[in-house]
């Protein structure tokens, strides 16, 4: 039954991280001390990793760059794909890394201010990576769609403001 | 006597909404939430869109049976099957232009002039009008807090006379947010069969049953051959726009019923009708996760108005809160149009949806669990300043 619980507060959260936890119980009609200690032990359990914000930076930040590289690696005896994963995801610039399957391995995305810094970033360090095999960089255009969240302004409330 | 004073007097005499005097009011103002609209805020799940979309792109854009799709009236037929009702698809199920259109044509092929049409009240605002429109007179039942707005077979008897024809339930309830449980439906079960009444029964907020699942009273022994049962997309599937709704009754009424019908409808729109199917064949996930979205926003608006120390019955079914605020002194007219005046959110008097709705406000929570917030805020802080 907590699982099922666990997981409806996790959606909420999800949904919007600035929710009280008192909010939460009366939602899912439980006492707030529950709602706060699933949600405490769900941070403990690193569950719950962060409380964050979906921004469109694309309003803030024109300079913003993000691109999505496909990374061909030679796995590692014992470690496999990890170690090499590791090393690419120490650098800040880097924000996320993901193991993928089919024609590239790593799927890795680095942001930064600049076409060339991303790409002096990924001659200089993501190339030179021993292991790292090939990479292709795209760079991402626009963002429509991120997280479930529409990224249009288009989506306002269409109905009467009273209707029987 | 001019032109215009001949037009009709029965429809020169049905008086106007009370709530067009509101939007009126709300329509003109800025920054005001809105607790006031009866249908879903989620747009139409996108796979019934797209299944519309393609329709249209393959050229469904013909006249269909009267009865409507013959897939549709099955797949409807199967839909009902979840609520212990057993229709034939071929036979007794139609399907009309929203659940509006069934109302309409169901009165109009159950009364002759003179019978009476008993509404428990307060209640949705078409009943009255479409009696009155189909020559019967309209006989309100009040239902009342105290019994969380359910329908007693006391309040019923009071108001049956021999004229009494046609006993029409809402249920979950439109403003009320009231439901009937399985038991309650049999009590008045056996009153209708004893006065050998006909029953509407407008099943539109069925899926929206938070506590147990819906019953319905045509499933209930002797009354399926007196029911014609009403339902649609609305509100389970978030589709007010496609008017899409269904009668499902023995062929013998429902058969009358397709007279109206097919001389003054001809069918209901077929996009409409394709969408319903996909609707009903792949969207129950969907469905699902909006009726559970309703369900933690009915518990965070009925607590925040019991907080700010309204009293407020639990509503199990439908998507609106109807709390009591007769501790402000205020009649709900006054109320709601003070509240849209000073702290912009528009909710609707009770008094609009007759008798019994008068001292309460219908606040709909089929809205953004941001925007409840923000509206229960704003009516906390108006309600501190009534009690000052």
């Amino acid at each position: 039954m907590n699982t099922s619980l666990k997981l409806q507060i996790l959606h909420l959260l999800h949904e919007n991280s600035t929710i009280s936890h008192e909010t939460i119980a009366t939602m899912l009609n439980i006492d707030t001390e529950t709602a706060s200690r699933l949600i405490e032990q769900m941070e403990r359990e690193k569950i719950i990793l962060r409380y964050s914000t979906v921004i469109n930076w694309d309003k803030v930040e024109s300079q913003r760059v993000t691109a999505v590289i496909d990374v061909k690696v030679t796995p590692q005896r014992e470690v496999g794909f990890d170690a090499i994963a590791e090393r690419i995801y120490r650098f800040p610039e880097v924000t996320s890394v993901s193991l993928m399957s089919g024609a590239y391995d790593l799927q890795v995305v680095v942001e930064g201010y600049h076409l060339k810094e991303v790409a002096r970033f990924v001659s200089e360090k993501l190339s030179t990576i021993e292991h790292v095999t090939g990479t292709t960089t795209h760079f991402k255009l626009k963002t429509y769609k991120f997280d479930g969240v529409i990224f249009d302004d288009r989506e306002d409330d269409q109905r009467l403001v009273i209707a029987p | 006597m001019s032109l215009y004073d001949r037009l009709s007097p029965a429809v020169k005499n049905i008086p106007s909404s009370g709530i067009r005097r509101f939007f009126d009011l709300a329509n003109q103002m800025e920054d005001v939430i809105s607790l006031g609209v009866g249908e879903p805020d989620f747009v139409t799940p996108w796979h019934v869109r797209e299944a519309s979309v393609d329709a249209l792109e393959r050229g469904f854009t013909s006249y269909t049976s009267n009865k409507g799709l013959p897939e549709l009236r099955a797949a409807i037929a199967d839909y009902l099957q979840d609520f212990h009702l057993n229709y034939n698809s071929e036979e007794e199920i139609v399907v009309t232009v929203g659940g509006s259109e069934a109302i309409d044509i169901a009165l109009r092929t159950l009364l002759t002039p003179g019978d009476e049409v008993l509404i428990p009240e307060p209640s949705y605002v078409s009943y009255r009008p479409c009696t009155i429109l189909a020559g019967g007179t309209p006989v309100g039942v009040p239902t009342y807090a105290e019994d969380e707005f359910r329908l007693t077979p006391e309040h019923l008897r009071a108001r049956i006379t021999p004229q009494s024809k046609v006993l029409i339930l809402c249920f979950p309830n439109n403003p009320t947010g009231a439901v009937m449980t399985e038991e309650d439906l049999r009590a008045i079960a056996e009153v209708a069969i004893e006065h050998d009444l006909f029953v509407i029964s407008d099943e539109i907020y069925a899926e929206l049953t938070y506590e147990g699942r819906h019953a319905s009273i045509a499933a209930i022994p002797g009354m399926r051959e007196r029911t014609v049962v009403i339902s649609g997309m609305s509100k389970a599937f978030a589709m007010t726009g496609w008017r899409i709704g269904y009668a499902a009754a023995p062929a013998d009424i429902l058969n009358l019923m397709l007279k109206i019908h097919q001389y003054t409808i001809l069918c209901a729109p077929v996009m409409g009708q394709m969408a319903a199917l996909e609707a009903l064949r792949n969207g129950s996930a969907e469905k699902q996760k909006m009726v559970d979205k309703y369900n933690q926003r009915r518990r965070m608006i009925v607590k925040g108005f019991r907080d700010m120390g309204l009293a407020c019955h639990e509503p199990k079914g439908a998507f609106y809160a109807f709390p009591d605020i007769r501790s402000t002194g205020l009649t709900s007219e006054e109320f709601a149009e003070r509240l849209l005046q000073h702290s912009r959110v528009a909710v609707v008097p009770g008094s609009v949806f007759g008798e019994g709705g008068e001292g309460f406000i219908r606040c709909s929570y089929a809205t953004s669990v941001e925007q409840i917030q923000k509206a229960l805020e704003r009516i906390g802080d108006f309600v501190k300043t009534l009690s000052l």
